[in-house]
């Protein structure tokens, strides 16, 4: 570890909370409907948008039609997707003649998309053709985060209204944060991203002539070994800039290129890649804010924000600990930082990017639901490589996906309280609402449904020749991989341990009912604690009330956060990352 | 809910027509207006023919040239290879260890006594990584050197012109671009 690479770690810190007000009050702004410095462009297209598709703005709804209308225009949206990907052979912007999608790899990363998780079985640059990429898989970064966003703002409605029986208009929550949130931050962010290197053009692939051609073996037809001269290198391009803006902006991280943020196209230099993480955090820091200032209670939202960077900073510290010490097995290698290179372990990192910003990167892209990657997380260290992996395990709640990170804290904070109040024998209130058995058992639900997902896929995968067959690096690290495949799913995260073989008929399908489950499984029960706290009438707060603001709630919201994650999960994580850690240790290979 | 079932397919197709269509395009005719060098990849250019990009590495294998980092991508540094371009080997893999091992013992006989950046026995994520660590160029120099008929102080300048430094001071690592350092080494100094 370098005092660079911590300076870089802190100044990431200080920009994240630099931004969190101002993006809180912008956005509380938008969702209120209040004015802004955008109107004047936007407010006719917002419009002209509920004209085209039949919109009522000032009508309100209840909790139940809320969800509905939200699953509705997933399911609608999912579908022209899938057909996107079934048919771009016969469709325009297709100059490398791809083929179209084979039907389960299709539904896969249809649900993918419009589950936020951006899971990829495939390599886009040999199966996805630019059209389907714009119109369907970069449209889906929008979409899905402006449902993300609006089903946040509506849950926090649920916390701050009382005596009501609804809680906003999906419609114009999804209709504004398009427009207000998403676009203009878009298009100025993807013009800095190409001036510094990415690309963003509609012509085919180019081809250059190598320097130096290369003699390379390979096997013949026959399976005989022959060799071959490389003359060439197809390198390929794309709409790429307009895509990495809102995969990072709207914790997408679904890549343009296979190699994702890895790649020099996605993401050329130190800057871009500090821009990038600044994107994956700003809505969901900005968020925490926005729950304090529609709640009127300031204090609630940075004590949310605090017990989030707590998490944040244990997760970044222990991964550039675990990279930076490298890995013990490699004999005769360098592995110790100094001025003329970045040392540690290097396999699966770039040079630019280093051992700090790789290990940083990771924690961020999974704390949020983000799942962008630069740098191959397989190849980390046990332990480094288990960061990315907890951080999902806890339920996508350390500062979280765009919206579901908000929402999904929320149920944290519900258990925390109803813990409190169990500990001092009240029944226990959240700003002014009363908790009762509904409300806990809804909470409890979300949890379980994730939880459950996760471990019964992963058992299942772990002794049926279909699962363990996709594993490409054995021993411990093959649980690891299959356990970070359902991890990643549930938690809508869709990073990976890359190696593991996910484009077949059980990972496809497995994968996807798991994704479906952990995005709208467990907001569903969240909606309903939502429309419940909605109707309850105010409670002025007392002597015995609980209070959710200050260190001491901090406290105990991270405390119920890890309670509920390393009860649930240890046992695995102790026979997958934690053995294979010692192993390593004891120069086991497999 | 059919009224909802309308507006939802409604509310699809407008959006998509406005952030699915023309956004991109809009970023598109943006981008090429005021960045065309970069918005079509960083090429170079020689005598009309596109021989790489500034940010995508190639692959070197002659004595004479700097090496890069070895790479997973399809037979070496292969932009569209099928699987992708990271060899995705976990830490215990036997794999990983025999390959390093084998990179370690060609080094070392290349270049007797000089410790081994870590950052030339590993892949890169992309497995496209146009750059290598300055401890890496340096390891390299004396080979080079000698295989060009250049002083190694010489060769020395020409990397140092060729290394960047954090971005802005503070971002990132310092780093040498192989493609552009071995494009110039062929300029200027030509092998005889």
């Amino acid at each position: 570890m370098t005092a660079n690479g911590w300076f870089q770690i802190g100044l990431y810190l200080l920009v994240l909370f630099l931004i969190t007000k101002p993006i809180g009050i912008f956005l509380s702004r938008v969702f209120e409907r209040q004015k802004t410095f955008l109107d004047f462009v936007l407010r006719p297209v917002e419009r002209l948008i509920y004209r085209l598709c039949g919109v009522d703005e000032n009508k309100e709804m209840r909790w139940q039609e809320y969800g509905a209308t939200m699953l509705i225009f997933s399911a609608v949206s999912l579908i022209l997707l899938y057909l996107f990907e079934r048919l771009q052979l016969w469709m325009p912007w297709n100059p490398q003649r791809l083929a179209n999608v084979a039907p389960d790899l299709a539904w896969n990363t249809a649900v993918s998309f419009t589950t936020n998780t951006n899971w990829q079985a495939y390599t886009p640059e040999t199966t996805m053709s630019y059209l389907t990429q714009m119109a369907g898989l970069a449209y889906h970064n929008f979409a899905s985060a402006a449902v993300g966003i609006a089903l946040a703002i509506a849950v926090i409605r649920g916390v701050s209204r009382h005596a009501s029986k609804t809680i906003g208009n999906f419609w114009v929550d999804l209709t504004r944060c398009f427009l207000w949130v998403l676009l203009p931050v878009c298009l100025v962010g993807s013009l800095v991203l190409v001036s510094e290197g990415v690309v963003q053009t509609l012509k085919p692939y180019t081809t250059a002539q190598l320097v130096e051609p290369q003699t390379v073996e390979t096997q013949g037809p026959d399976g005989k070994a022959a060799s071959q001269t490389v003359t060439r290198q197809v390198i390929a391009v794309g709409p790429t800039a307009s895509q990495e803006v809102i995969k990072m902006f709207g914790t997408n991280g679904g890549g343009f290129f296979y190699a994702n943020s890895a790649h020099p196209y996605e993401n050329p230099t130190p800057f871009t890649n500090f821009f990038e993480m600044i994107l994956i955090f700003a809505i969901p820091s900005g968020l925490t804010y926005t729950l304090g200032r529609m709640t009127k209670s300031q204090g609630h939202g940075w004590a949310v924000w605090g017990a989030m960077t707590a998490l944040f900073l244990v997760g970044v510290t222990a991964a550039y600990w675990a990279e930076a010490r490298g890995n013990p097995e490699l004999a005769g290698v360098d592995q110790r930082a100094s001025a003329l290179h970045s040392g540690g372990n290097m396999e699966g990192k770039e040079v630019r990017f280093g051992i700090a910003n790789s290990a940083l990167f990771a924690t961020v892209t999974t704390d949020a639901s983000c799942g962008a990657v630069n740098s191959m997380h397989d190849s980390y260290t046990p332990l480094g490589g288990m960061v990315p992996l907890v951080n999902i395990m806890l339920g996508e709640v350390i500062f979280g996906g765009v919206g579901s990170g908000l929402y999904g804290i929320l149920v944290f904070v519900i258990l925390a309280v109803f813990i409190a109040g169990l500990m001092v024998g009240r029944t226990p209130e959240y700003l002014g609402k009363k908790i009762e058995a509904f409300d806990v058992k809804m909470a409890m639900l979300s949890v379980l449904i994730s939880s459950l997902t996760i471990l019964v896929f992963a058992a299942i995968a772990v002794v049926a020749k279909f699962g363990t067959s996709s594993i490409s690096n054995p021993g411990p690290h093959g649980l690891s991989q299959i356990l970070y495949a359902y991890t990643s799913s549930v938690g809508n995260n869709g990073s990976a341990f890359g190696g593991l073989n996910a484009n077949t008929l059980w990972y496809n399908t497995s994968t996807a009912i798991a994704m479906l489950l952990g995005r709208f499984f467990v907001v569903i029960p969240i909606l309903a604690i939502a429309g419940n706290l909605a109707r309850k009438k105010m409670t002025p707060a007392s002597l015995g009330t609980f209070p959710v603001t200050g260190p001491l709630f901090t406290i105990l919201l991270i405390c119920t956060i890890l309670i509920v994650g390393a009860l649930t999960f240890f046992p695995a994580l102790s026979l997958g990352p934690i053995l294979e850690h010692l192993l390593m240790l004891s120069g086991k290979a497999f | 809910m059919k009224h909802h079932l309308r507006v939802a397919i409604l509310m699809t197709l407008v959006t998509t027509v406005l952030f699915g269509l023309l956004y991109p395009l809009a970023v598109t005719g943006l981008g090429q207006l005021f960045f065309p060098a970069q918005a079509n990849g960083g090429m170079i250019v020689q005598h009309g023919q596109v021989v790489g990009s500034r940010l995508i590495g190639q692959p070197f294998s002659a004595a004479w040239y700097f090496h890069p980092r070895p790479s997973g991508a399809g037979s070496g540094y292969d932009p569209v290879a099928p699987s992708g371009g990271a060899s995705n080997l976990g830490p215990t893999n036997r794999q990983l260890l025999d390959r390093v091992k084998g990179d370690v013992e060609k080094l070392h006989a290349e270049n007797p006594g000089a410790a081994i950046p870590v950052d030339l026995v590993a892949t890169s994520g992309s497995g496209l990584d146009p750059e290598i660590s300055p401890a890496a160029a340096e390891f390299q120099i004396p080979r080079v050197a000698r295989e060009r008929h250049m002083s190694e102080t010489d060769l020395r300048g020409l990397v140092r012109n060729h290394t960047l430094g954090r971005q802005f001071g503070l971002f990132g690592e310092p780093r040498v671009n192989v493609v552009e350092l071995n494009i110039d080494l062929d300029l200027s100094h030509p092998r005889q």
